[in-house]
């Protein structure tokens, strides 16, 4: 498996929507890099005949009679919101461009 | 009424049976914990177990149940058995009423809509909540030390970490702060906390418990359940809060079983207890070993068979954990996004796109051991990485669980020590991840496998004076034999030690501050 660079963590930031400053970039690519490093052995522990697990006790169509249950009122939802607007959460621009 | 000294040092059976007895009223009750919250808590060198305390409510709470006892009848018959004990409820579980920050400054402030149903479940009891106890930052974290609001100190020693990251639960409970606390275990976020405070701490099976409105970290892996100072105790509120639950659809539709029969039955006589090989000897300090063998050698005495089992995909569990775990909190922080909670950070220049605030917010907000285990679970999910890491990881789970089957065909239940060190000094491992992580070395697995997990008080390590933990595990489902085997462990050490491990805890500094806001004070006004 690659080490995990400078590089990776910026872009991985990225995608996680975290800014990072240039220093938090190198510290974080150093401690990634140990931990990614001491977790390499669990790709060789398993052979290709053993099961994936996702959930340790596995349970199967899950469902509830189709009635209509507890619904949260809109001003409940937006009870925790940094700002709404007319019974909708209000955000910045969506696009770069206005 | 006895001496509110004495009185915050009973177990919640004592108190319950007080209470049912009229010998003292649940106001008395929380008074007293409020009283000692307010001595203990605050300052800089209090313990600071708790995020928010919540005096009027728990007092109205509090009322309420007196009112109904006084009155008799048919409703105070019917009131729960814990009714009136106070309680004190991770900071990750969301309240109606008090704020849940979760340990982080992103939900700063924020109040849920909702109550989880465990919250539920003990405003059904009428158990008074005595507020919000302190945790790592969404909970990723050994010693409560990633909090955003500070840490919590051992009140065994006040420079040593309480563990995490529910250190707010057990060092309330420990401190006397609480008879009982919620807490929540991914890794061993109750178990280990537990063994540094000299508590009682059991994750049970997973699904066992609802985890609608515990903020999930990794759903696959989150369990919720009891703190407390006594196994009975544990038991006492693990069935409060168990059962089925349609709001959780990992909520397990099976019966939970009389847990608090099994803790009363005290008997492990016949019993198969397994030595895990591969949970102690080396890495494990001195003291821990120590305390772990003379455990083993009462549980021999009072009639149980000690045989040693092994399970050798064991020393693949932290790396499987330390990869599962980030991908699932790396999913399921994406909604803290500057929209719909909390915090909202606007970046300093133009332009000013929803992006780029998810993006200072998120900066601000998290705390580096999350935005750590954010960038960790978005790689071992990345495309190219997927198989090799969070694919790889899976397969380790199955592994895991197959030592589990295969240790539980020659074992009632699996002993080790809960954690590999007593606790270590604040500041000693914060900026060696890894160092951190390894504090989760024994409880991890029994979280990959969903199985059961109780951590109880075994004594002090002979090098440092300080508590150590038993861990217990059991078969999923059979959570009972946790309490049932705990309960003896509990009594033969308790006999040895001439009571309870706390009892030698050394006592806390009280400081004199502003007394807590009673109803009697407020109808004053």
């Amino acid at each position: 498996m690659a080490a995990i660079n400078r590089d990776d963590v910026a872009h991985l930031a990225r995608l996680a929507h975290i800014e990072m400053s240039a220093d938090e970039l190198d510290r974080m690519a150093g401690e990634l890099a140990v931990i990614v490093d001491s977790v390499k052995s669990v790709s060789e522990a398993a052979g290709d005949d053993v099961p994936a697990t996702s959930h340790p006790i596995p349970l199967t169509n899950v469902f509830r009679e189709d009635v209509v249950g507890h619904t949260f009122t809109a001003e409940q939802s937006l009870s925790g919101a940094p700002d709404a607007y007319e019974g909708r959460f209000k955000v910045p621009a969506i696009l770069d461009e206005d | 009424m006895t001496d509110t000294n004495e009185l915050i040092r009973l177990s919640a059976a004592q108190l319950a049976q007080k209470l049912a007895a009229g010998e003292v009223t649940s106001v008395e009750v929380t008074q007293a914990y409020l009283d000692r919250i307010a001595a203990v808590d605050g300052g800089p060198r209090g313990v600071h177990a708790f995020l928010h305390v919540n005096t009027e409510e728990a007092l109205a709470v509090a009322a309420e149940v007196d009112a109904i006892r006084a009155a008799g009848g048919a409703a105070a018959a019917e009131l729960h058995e814990l009714a009136g004990v106070p309680i004190a409820v991770k900071d990750l579980i969301v309240t109606v009423g008090q704020p849940t920050t979760a340990g982080s400054k992103i939900l700063e402030g924020w109040h849920s809509p909702y109550d989880a149903t465990v919250v539920k479940r003990l405003r059904d009891a009428k158990m008074p909540i005595l507020g919000k106890t302190n945790l790592d930052e969404f909970a990723m974290g050994s010693s409560t030390e990633h909090s955003a609001y500070g840490p919590t100190r051992n009140p065994w020693d006040l420079d040593r970490i309480p563990g995490g990251s529910g250190g707010g639960s057990a060092a309330a409970v420990a401190a006397f702060e609480a008879p009982l606390a919620l807490g929540t275990d991914t890794g061993g976020s109750i178990r280990q906390p537990g063994a540094v405070t000299g508590t009682v701490g059991v994750k049970p099976t997973y699904g066992s418990v609802s985890r609608y409105g515990a903020i999930a970290m990794a759903s696959s892996l989150d369990q919720i359940g009891p703190v407390s100072r006594t196994v009975l105790d544990s038991a006492l509120l693990h069935q409060v809060i168990g059962g089925h639950d349609p709001y959780d659809s990992t909520s397990l539709p099976d019966p939970l079983g009389d847990l608090v029969a099994a803790a009363r039955l005290g008997n492990v006589d016949g019993m198969k207890i397994g030595i895990i090989k591969e949970l102690h000897g080396e890495g494990y300090q001195a003291g821990v070993e120590n305390r772990f063998n003379e455990s083993l050698e009462l549980l021999k005495q009072a009639g149980a068979e000690i045989v040693e089992v092994s399970c050798p995909n064991f020393k693949y569990a932290l790396g499987a954990y330390y990869l599962i775990m980030p991908s699932e909190a790396s999913s399921n922080l994406a909604k803290f996004d500057g929209v719909r909670y909390g915090l909202r950070v606007l970046p300093k220049d133009a332009p000013l796109t929803i992006e780029r605030v998810m993006g200072a917010t998120r900066a601000a907000g998290f705390g580096d051991e999350v935005k750590r285990r954010i960038i960790l679970g978005t790689y071992a999910l990345s495309a190219g990485y997927y198989d090799a890491y969070y694919g790889s990881a899976q397969k380790v789970r199955t592994l895991i669980q197959r030592d589990f089957e295969a240790a539980f065909a020659q074992a009632d239940v699996l002993i080790s020590p809960t954690a590999p060190t007593t606790a270590f000094k604040l500041g000693e491992k914060l900026n060696d991840p890894l160092a951190m992580y390894l504090n989760d070395v024994a409880t991890i697995p029994a979280n990959m496998a969903g199985v059961p997990g109780l951590s109880l008080p075994g004594g002090l390590a002979d090098e440092d004076g300080l508590p150590v933990g038993i861990q217990l595990l059991a078969p999923a489902r059979q959570d009972a034999r946790l309490y049932r085997v705990g309960a003896v462990l509990e009594s033969l050490l308790e006999a040895q030690w001439g009571g309870p491990l706390l009892a030698q805890a050394p006592a806390l500094a009280t400081s004199v501050v502003e007394p807590v806001e009673t109803l009697e004070t407020q109808e004053a006004k």
